[in-house]
């Protein structure tokens, strides 16, 4: 089993309620967030060419963050889902200045927080909470190894793209392009 | 009360006396849960059913407590039509107007103590007294019809009933003359059919849309912009008219990065390419249409290349995307947009709008336009409601006479004495809408107050019109009451229950339990003969088969369409609602009222050199002014920005991120700075800002000075001769770098 999500570049319009939705759901306190939006616009008027990505932690299979976690607080569930163990967890930071993709914040009671893809859902059989939410539909999740899931069906099809994978860390956040 | 000056009342740390408050804390981060173990969503049996008060979708969903009872999440209900089970990041943040601190707490009357007008806190009883006995007072001294009623909100409508009982039927929204107005008029015009909301745009269907203006994405209208992601999905081709590189824009195959202003020229061009091309659905124009030969008449000298001089929009361009429309015909819609009271034709444009739909045959047909259903549920029965003497319209006789709504900014023009004019209004309640945020020309619209002899407010915040209120009523937000269902229309008929999911908090109260309070204190009791809303929500839900107890447990209820067929069948005989009975291409009734029976494009005014025409509009995470202080949603954007084009930003030598004020043409200044955003996506003659920001009210501690309200600038009001709507988009700013409100003194 290998959880994974894809987002649609071209569908999503960046209107943050994945962001609000899994502040909501997962109690994120506000200021904080698991999840953001990124908007790159390239080119000069009128040439223009904007792309709107959905971001969070990419759960890599290489994970940098577990890698360098000194007490195993951080570390790979079912599914290849990197957790952090709250309790286990000293707040020393070295995770979060480890994750190139910059997904971890420090949470004001003490530990690092970050995107679970909603695992206390997807165990229940649920989707996370950004995918159910998604006005535009543009996020897809499911099982890579499951050839008849919504990520792994839509990565045949299109083209995508991970982002830095010259940092080796193996992202499962894939953007369709 | 002092009418002769109304000062600004700032209702923070102005309460004496007292009434005790007991705030709950708001636990965010819900105990020390670790978040994987969150419980899932059934675990909670304790849902109640809702639908949105964020903004006018209305979408239905589910409001979850968490163990403590606390209000914890809204997911969008799956059954709605409206949402499709996917709430917008408004609706999922509906949960911050609940909690915000900042809300109003109590009812607040404005006294004189030691010679200074105060807000002093006051007791439900003590506050609606001082209501319905001045209110009753104008109605002694004017007349009933001298009071009006500004709402935008859905206990507005209680209000209303409130309105029409004491005699009046001045009942005004600004989402006719500042907003949709024009469309619903041109359509009316055209088709005999109004758009409504939500728009009966075909989008889920379409092969081809158009997008004048209309953001779709930035403005979150949530049917839409999921049936827009269903379009992409399918291939459909989306074509964007905007001077500015929206969201919609980059999801289109062509943007056309039009000069502002000059919309009509395009729309011209584009229904003279059709007609003389040829590409027009011949049937449907022969067989519904009236005016074909005078509208081609009207457009011969309409010209790609005539347009090219004016929208800066070249030929070819213009040649393709008609093409493209008539290709894509009838599944083809030329959007009517939403707010689009823009520079004071703009029923002329929709008209020019609804025009190119019906040459290419799109009213009525699958991926065009089609005919929307709702469910009216009756009202509970009242005695006949007295017939007002004047209404709204015999303050300016003859005017707007197209109109379908009442002119909000009509009415405020009206509360103005002039000499001669018998009708002037002395009492205004506001429900649900920051009139100063709201209307344009803000110096206008305070004058107007100044000539009040009542004003009553009723919100959920301290927005800035509390400030000028008599007296000010604490409402709770749309989680903790209940109101009228939700009938509105959609493919198929619907409707949704709101009902509290909680006490309210402080000492707020629902808009029925303070209608019926005041309709008691007035003497109106005989139009309310109900003691409580549960009685009337359940007898008119009987009415349709269903119930109240029905409605808490399902939240949504759908009904059968009474026309199968939402599209017109192959050659089906249609009776318009217009003067011919035919789609109306040259209009009867504009040129009954004296106008152009079929657009003309007029030039408008440039911006002087040094000047930037100030365009404005949405951001996904907020609703006009009235989320800017939502702590959910001020976390996603609590600021706007001022898009400028680098080129400009290099004339002026502006930074990134620096802060600028801004001066319209009028020498109005802004009150606070805005920060600068370079970025190509504008274009150069034109600076841009998301609407609602700016806010001068202290009392709203996280939005309080930050960005810059678009409203105070626009000063200029180029107002619509056919319904009233107020043109916007015609004022033109330019940077002060240095903070012009610091205090210089010289001796």
């Amino acid at each position: 089993m290998r959880y994974a999500m894809a987002v649609d570049t071209k569908k999503c319009v960046g209107c943050s309620d994945c962001v609000v939705a899994c502040q909501t759901e997962n109690n994120v306190p506000i200021g904080y967030c698991r999840d953001w939006i990124v908007e790159v616009t390239d080119g000069t008027y009128p040439q223009l060419e904007l792309e709107i990505r959905s971001e969070r932690c990419n759960h890599c299979a290489n994970a940098p963050c577990v890698r360098c976690c000194p007490t195993g607080a951080s570390h790979y569930a079912d599914g290849g889902i990197v957790l952090v163990t709250e309790d286990m967890c000293i707040g020393c930071g070295a995770c979060i200045a480890s994750c190139p993709y910059d997904a971890r914040y420090p949470h004001p009671d003490g530990y690092a927080d970050k995107c679970t893809f909603c695992i206390h859902r997807v165990e229940k059989g649920q989707k996370p909470a950004c995918v159910e939410v998604c006005p535009t539909k543009c996020l897809y999740f499911g099982d890579l190894d499951d050839p008849n899931s919504d990520v792994s069906k839509v990565l045949k099809k299109r083209k995508y793209k991970t982002l830095i994978p010259e940092a080796g860390t193996k992202p499962q956040l894939y953007f369709l392009i | 009360m002092n009418q002769t000056r109304r000062e600004f009342l700032k209702i923070s740390g102005l309460g004496i006396g007292g009434v005790a408050l007991t705030a709950p804390l708001f636990n965010w981060s819900n105990g020390a849960i670790a978040s994987d173990q969150n419980p899932a969503e059934e675990d909670f049996v304790n849902r109640t059913p809702t639908y949105c008060e964020v903004c006018f979708w209305k979408c239905a969903g589910w409001v979850y407590k968490n163990e403590e009872g606390n209000i914890w999440k809204i997911i969008g209900h799956d059954e709605d039509p409206h949402c499709n089970g996917r709430l917008c990041p408004r609706g999922t943040g509906g949960v911050g107007m609940y909690y915000d601190e900042d809300r109003l707490k109590t009812p607040l009357i404005r006294k004189i103590v030691d010679g200074k007008q105060q807000f002093v806190e006051a007791s439900w009883d003590e506050a609606l007294e001082v209501v319905a006995n001045n209110l009753n007072k104008v109605k002694e001294k004017y007349g009933p019809e001298c009071t009006a009623l500004f709402t935008h909100g859905s206990g507005g409508k209680f209000f209303g009933d409130l309105l029409r009982a004491f005699g009046s039927e001045n009942i005004t929204a600004p989402s006719f003359a500042q907003c949709r107005g024009p469309r619903e008029v041109a359509f009316l015009a055209t088709f005999g059919e109004i758009i409504a909301s939500p728009e009966r745009v075909d989008i889920r269907d379409t092969k081809c849309l158009v997008l004048i203006g209309s953001h779709i994405g930035e403005n979150m209208h949530n049917g839409q912009v999921q049936e827009m992601s269903d379009a992409i999905d399918k291939g459909a081709t989306i074509i964007t008219v905007d001077p500015r590189f929206s969201t919609a824009a980059s999801k289109s195959k062509h943007w056309l990065p039009i000069k502002p202003a000059t919309d009509i020229a395009l729309l011209l061009a584009w229904i003279h390419e059709i007609i003389y091309n040829e590409w027009y659905d011949k049937k449907y124009v022969e067989k519904y249409c009236y005016g074909f030969e005078e509208l081609r008449e009207h457009v011969k000298n309409f010209t790609p290349e005539w347009a090219y001089g004016i929208t800066a929009l070249k030929p070819h361009v213009i040649r393709e995307t008609a093409k493209e429309m008539a290709n894509a015909s009838p599944a083809t819609i030329i959007h009517p947009g939403r707010h689009v009271t823009w520079y004071g034709d703009d029923t002329q444009r929709l008209r020019a709008v609804a025009i190119l739909n019906a040459l290419l045959g799109s009213w009525g047909r699958r991926g065009g336009f089609y005919s929307p259903e709702k469910k009216s549920l009756p009202g509970f029965p009242h005695p006949e409601y007295p017939k007002p003497k004047k209404t709204w319209r015999d303050a300016h006789p003859g005017k707007y006479n197209l109109a379908i709504e009442v002119v909000s900014n009509d009415i405020c023009d009206s509360t103005i004495p002039t000499p001669d004019r018998d009708c002037n209004f002395k009492a205004w309640i506001v429900n649900g809408t920051n009139l100063i945020f709201t209307l344009p020309d803000q110096r206008k619209t305070l004058e107007a107050i100044q000539n009040l002899e009542f004003m009553v407010v009723i919100d959920t915040m301290p927005m800035e019109i509390t400030g000028y209120a008599d007296v000010v009523l604490p409402e709770c937000t749309y989680l903790e009451r209940y109101d009228y269902c939700r009938t509105d229309q959609n493919r198929e008929p619907s409707i949704a229950l709101r009902m509290p999911a909680t006490e309210p908090k402080y000492n707020s109260k629902p808009d029925w339990w303070i209608v019926r309070q005041l309709a008691s204190k007035m003497g109106l009791d005989n139009y309310f003969q109900w003691t409580d809303i549960e009685q009337v929500l359940d007898w008119q839900l009987k009415q349709v088969g269903s119930s109240l107890e029905e409605m808490k447990k399902i939240g949504v209820k759908k009904f059968p369409r009474a026309y199968d067929d939402m599209y017109f069948g192959e050659g089906e005989e249609i009776e318009f609602n217009t003067n011919t009975g035919k789609i109306e291409l040259y209009s009867t009734d504009l040129e009954a009222e004296g106008f152009d029976p079929m657009p003309v494009y007029t030039p408008h005014k440039e911006p002087d050199p040094g000047y930037y025409r100030l365009n404005y509009g949405r951001n996904p995470a907020h609703t006009f002014s009235r989320t800017a202080n939502n702590p959910n949603l001020t976390d996603l954007l609590d600021e706007n920005t001022l898009w400028v084009n680098p080129i400009v930003a290099k004339e002026w030598d502006l930074k990134r991120g620096q802060k600028v004020w801004l001066e319209n043409q009028d020498g109005i200044v802004s009150t606070f700075s805005i920060k600068v955003r370079i970025t190509e996506r504008i274009r150069h003659d034109s600076v841009y800002m998301v609407h609602g920001f700016g806010h001068a009210e202290k009392r709203l501690t996280r939005s309080y000075g930050k960005g810059v309200s678009d409203t105070e600038l626009i000063t200029n009001v180029m107002t619509d001769p056919i319904m009233g709507g107020t043109g916007m988009r015609g004022n033109f700013v330019t940077f002060r770098i240095d903070n012009p409100h610091k205090e210089e003194v010289a001796s």
